[in-house]
């Protein structure tokens, strides 16, 4: 069986698995970091996503040999060493953007991209736009998009801005 | 606010929003869902399922699939029927017009001798791996001879149709009705004139984003049998399974429901792969591990909704409602699933009086099986059913008799000072305000500045409607005795256990289950308010049989309402004991003992003790009434509910309709509820979003298709149209409560009333944009496509005048 080497959440990790294993299974099963969820079989619902190599991809959809040498980051890894939430997960928290909690860890990882990825700003249309590979059946995403909106100022250091809608 | 505190809830944590304490877990991965859990020694299960809707088993040849790499055993209905495993159960009876019990075909483990539906299992292969589990069960040889399918009611009921079930005669299970049939004939023979409306309730999948998955592991020293499952009623599920299914005694049996990945009424019953991974555990000598993939889900879990109504609503002159009649056909699927029969009867025809005073109501519910998935609970059950019917006819009645929408409600609402209300289907209504929440709502959605922004809209080539929906539904389910007499098979109580330890801090284990709602949290807030213990001193345990002494779980947006008046009821206790222990520290009499803010005192004097002092000395008792008082501070309490609850409210849906496209642009929902208590705003709010998108996907997105032969065409994510982010809109929330009169916190529950009211609303709404267009229904989900048809089919009068 193939070997794949990742460093996941900062640390060197390896597993051996078949060649048709996805990268989500060795995570989940291999690695036993079972914070990255599965929720479909179709990659529609998002609740796999992971960081790899700097860009958020659904991890259902990827072979894990296809990682092998990456960086990936996952849920468990966000929060400091010494358990501070990272921006995103709080304001989560704060805004009430979660309920049973199963799409959070992906959900969470696709906001921490799309806030990064959009240093310009944020409408909350387009965070509504931007969500589109990322379903939620609990919370209807009013208080997903208030979350977001609310770590943008603070992942950039400075006030989100007044976009003209 | 018409507020009933009660006197010994002190204020504090009720009415604030702490944030939830299950959070942290759920943000960092930590949250412990059934499929994170793996057993030593663990095998995987795979079910192989029936792709034919109906067809007769002629042979299942296992002997390739055996010899595949990893295959650890393999079970078919054979060996279920040799073991002497029976049926999974039905929980609710229902008797049809002549008295006959309904039709209740047995519901095997693994399908024996017929399948019925794309999804029936027909075997089971448990092997080392998850793939070598695939890959045995692509190598199993099935022959089954197809026989013809019934796929809706409509084909169902035709004649000469397929039988699901021989002994089902027209595919009836039963054939059921309430009310008083000859009071509305007399309503309607002297009716002004008669709205009527012909609507289907579309069919839908629940979809909670974790899949179901069912751990089965046997202690073979014990002779213990614990199943991990994906349960919203982990006691219910060892009730069924282990009395019924697998004549395993409560005592030998664990059932254990951990951090939940959302239910919606999906996770409330006892499906067959439980029962399955459960017995086979015990064959091989290995925990079994099944989890279902998302295509699976949608043809094994539970539907919901799938009704086929035709009623009519006589109107005096003034548009007085004199009588309803109604006349619907419900769609159970395949067999029987748990709660089935109560949802298009019980939880359904009893709410047709609404939040209105008709004096005279009949209805008839004919439930039907189908070649398709079973259909039970989805949020709501019933009451969303009744809530659409109701609120679309009013809005043709108002039409009918060429009154304001909102006029011809407030002639009809139940006045406040009505309450409580009796109504002609059964209930008894204790509270509401329908003035209250109308007033509220429209005054938030701005409705009368509606026509100002419709003739805006009208300059861009837009058409724009607004549509409202009164409504009020029963929840809190349910008094036992009311829900025996109406064929429901279980007690609907609810179970709280609250141990306070040596040094003040408690822990309450509570018969509910969370699973996104936030117990943690709310439950907590409660404990501490009536304790005066802080917050976060308080823990809340659910979800594992073998340390909660029983409950019922939660549906039916019961927690609150009889969970957490259980709670109210076992803290009593606490309180009462601890009365005692501090009458006798303080050398006072019990009588004289006030306890305030986590204070006992002795009233009139500035004696007093700390909560945390009467509970060390509980358990260190070197100083105690021993002849009067055991030591120890730990109480259960059951508390069985007095009636229903009866939330409700008005919500206001307003959209814009691109006549081009025929795509309806959500714009604003506004939903002002009456939900009683309010214990954390925060999360009353979440719940309501929750609920009001559910509704809003009925109404505009969500489909089960079932094509002819019986096959889901709308069998994934990627064809079933779960609401996205950018498919709604912010959702304006507000609470006007009146108090539950009959339950210790005057909750009234609050899981379902977004989904019940909603759907009216939206499609009020959209049926206003297109007023031009003489439409005067559109069933859901009002598809761009649908819509697009109304308008150019029709000539608009717009364009004639």
């Amino acid at each position: 069986m193939p070997q794949v080497k990742l460093t996941v959440n900062g640390k060197p990790a390896t597993a051996e698995v078949e060649a048709r294993t996805l990268l989500v299974e060795m995570l989940r099963e291999n690695l036993h970091l079972t914070g990255t969820h599965v929720g479909c079989d179709t990659s529609q619902c998002g609740a796999c996503v992971v960081k790899i190599d700097g860009k958020s991809v659904k991890s259902c959809t990827m072979l894990a040999v296809q990682a092998n040498g990456s960086e990936v980051t996952t849920i468990e890894g966000l929060a400091a060493a010494d358990g501070t939430l990272h921006p995103m997960q709080e304001m989560f928290r704060e805004h009430h953007g979660l309920q049973c909690g199963f799409c959070t860890p992906g959900m969470v990882m696709s906001a921490i991209d799309l806030v990064e990825s959009h240093p310009e700003g944020l409408t909350e249309q387009q965070i509504r736009e931007e969500l589109e590979g990322n379903i939620c059946r609990c919370t209807g995403y009013h208080n997903i998009v208030k979350a977001i909106a609310a770590a943008w100022p603070l992942m950039h250091g400075r006030e989100l801005p007044q976009a003209a809608e | 606010m018409n507020d009933t505190t009660l006197p010994h809830i002190v204020k504090g944590g009720i009415g604030a929003s702490p944030k939830r304490v299950e959070d942290r877990r759920f943000l960092s991965g930590r949250g412990h869902y059934t499929d994170d859990i793996n057993r030593p020694g663990q095998t995987y299960a795979v079910f192989k399922r029936s792709d034919v809707a109906h067809g007769v088993i002629r042979s299942i040849d296992t002997s390739a699939a055996r010899a595949m790499p990893g295959v650890v055993a393999i079970f078919t209905g054979d060996d279920i029927a040799k073991a002497g495993i029976g049926g999974v159960p039905c929980g609710w009876q229902i008797h049809s017009k002549d008295g006959s019990p309904m039709v209740e075909p047995p519901h095997p483990v693994l399908a024996q001798g017929k399948v019925r539906y794309v999804g029936d299992a027909v075997a089971m292969v448990i092997a080392e791996t998850v793939d070598q589990a695939k890959d045995a069960a692509e190598a199993l040889v099935i022959d089954i001879d197809p026989l013809p399918a019934v796929s809706n009611m409509i084909a169902a009921t035709a004649e000469g149709a397929a039988l699901v079930h021989d002994d089902a005669k027209g595919n009836v299970c039963f054939d059921w009705h309430i009310g008083d049939k000859d009071a509305v004939d007399a309503a309607f023979a002297k009716a002004h004139k008669v709205a009527t409306i012909d609507l289907v309730n579309n069919r839908l999948v629940p979809n909670p984003i974790e899949p179901r998955a069912a751990i089965g592991d046997f202690d073979q020293s014990t002779g213990e049998h614990t199943l991990y499952t994906t349960s919203q009623n982990p006691h219910v599920i060892r009730l069924l399974m282990g009395a019924f299914v697998l004549q395993i005694p409560e005592h030998k049996l664990r059932v254990v429901a951990p951090d939940v990945g959302g239910g919606f009424g999906a996770k409330i019953f006892h499906y067959i792969e439980e029962a399955a991974v459960t017995w086979a555990a015990a064959q091989v000598n290995r925990p079994v591990k099944w989890t279902c993939e998302r295509s699976e889900s949608f043809i094994t879990d539970a539907h919901g909704r799938d009704h086929i109504t035709h009623a009519e609503l006589a109107l005096a002159e003034d548009g007085a409602f004199l009588g309803l009649r109604v006349k619907t056909m419900a769609n159970l699927g395949a067999y029987l699933s748990t709660f089935a029969p109560s949802v298009p009867t019980y939880l359904s025809a009893t709410l047709l009086a609404g939040v209105y005073t008709t004096p005279a109501i009949y209805s008839e519910v004919k439930a039907i099986f189908t070649n398709t998935v079973p259909v039970d609970a989805y949020r709501g059950a019933g009451r969303p059913e009744t809530t659409f019917l109701l609120e679309r006819l009013v809005d043709v009645a108002a039409k009918t008799m060429g009154m304001d929408r909102v006029a011809i409600r407030r002639r009809n609402f139940i006045p406040a000072d009505a309450y409580p209300y009796q109504t002609p289907v059964a209930l008894q209504y204790d509270s509401g305000n329908h003035e209250a929440t109308l007033a509220r709502c429209m005054e938030l959605a701005d409705w009368s500045g509606f026509e100002a922004r419709r003739a805006e809209s009208a300059k861009r080539g837009k058409l724009r409607g607004i549509g409202m929906s009164t409504y009020l539904e029963a929840c809190g389910i349910a008094p036992s005795a009311v829900a025996g007499a109406l064929g429901a098979r279980a007690g609907l109580y609810e179970v709280a256990n609250v141990k306070v330890h040596p040094t003040g801090s408690v822990t309450l284990y509570t018969g509910t289950h969370s699973h996104g709602q936030g117990h943690e949290t709310t439950f907590a807030q409660l404990v501490a308010d009536q304790l005066g213990v802080p917050f976060e001193q308080v823990e809340i345990v659910h979800g594992d049989t073998s340390k909660i002494p029983f409950g019922m779980g939660t549906y039916g947006s019961r927690s609150l309402a009889v969970g957490g008046s259980a709670i109210v009821k076992a803290v009593d206790k606490i309180i009462a004991k601890s009365k005692k222990i501090a009458a006798h520290l303080m050398e006072a009499s019990v009588d004289d003992i006030e306890f305030k803010d986590g204070k006992f005192t002795v009233a009139g004097t500035d004696k007093s003790k700390a909560f945390g002092e009467i509970a060390l000395t509980a358990y260190v008792p070197h100083n105690y009434p021993h002849e009067e008082l055991e030591p120890g501070l730990d109480e259960t309490a059951f508390y069985d509910p007095k009636n229903f609850t009866f939330p409700g409210g008005c919500h206001i849906c307003e959209v814009e309709v691109d006549p081009d496209t025929g795509v309806v642009n959500l714009l604003n929902f506004t939903a002002v509820d009456d939900i009683g208590r309010v214990i954390n705003p925060m999360i009353v709010h979440g719940q309501v979003h929750g609920g009001v998108a559910q509704g809003i996907g009925q109404a505009l997105l969500e489909h089960a298709v079932y094509d002819e032969t019986g096959q889901l065409l709308s069998g994934s994510l990627m064809d079933y149209t779960m609401p996205r982010a950018d498919n709604l809109v912010n959702i304006h929330v507000g609470t006007e409560s009146t108090m539950c009169t009959h339950n210790p916190l005057g909750a009234k529950g609050v899981g379902e009333v977004g989904a019940i009211g909603s759907p009216p609303a939206v499609i009020n709404a959209v049926v206003d944009a297109l007023r031009d267009y003489g439409v005067t229904h559109i069933d859901m989900p009002a598809t761009p496509q649908k819509i697009w048809s109304i308008i150019n089919a029709a000539t608009p009068r717009m364009a004639a005048e």
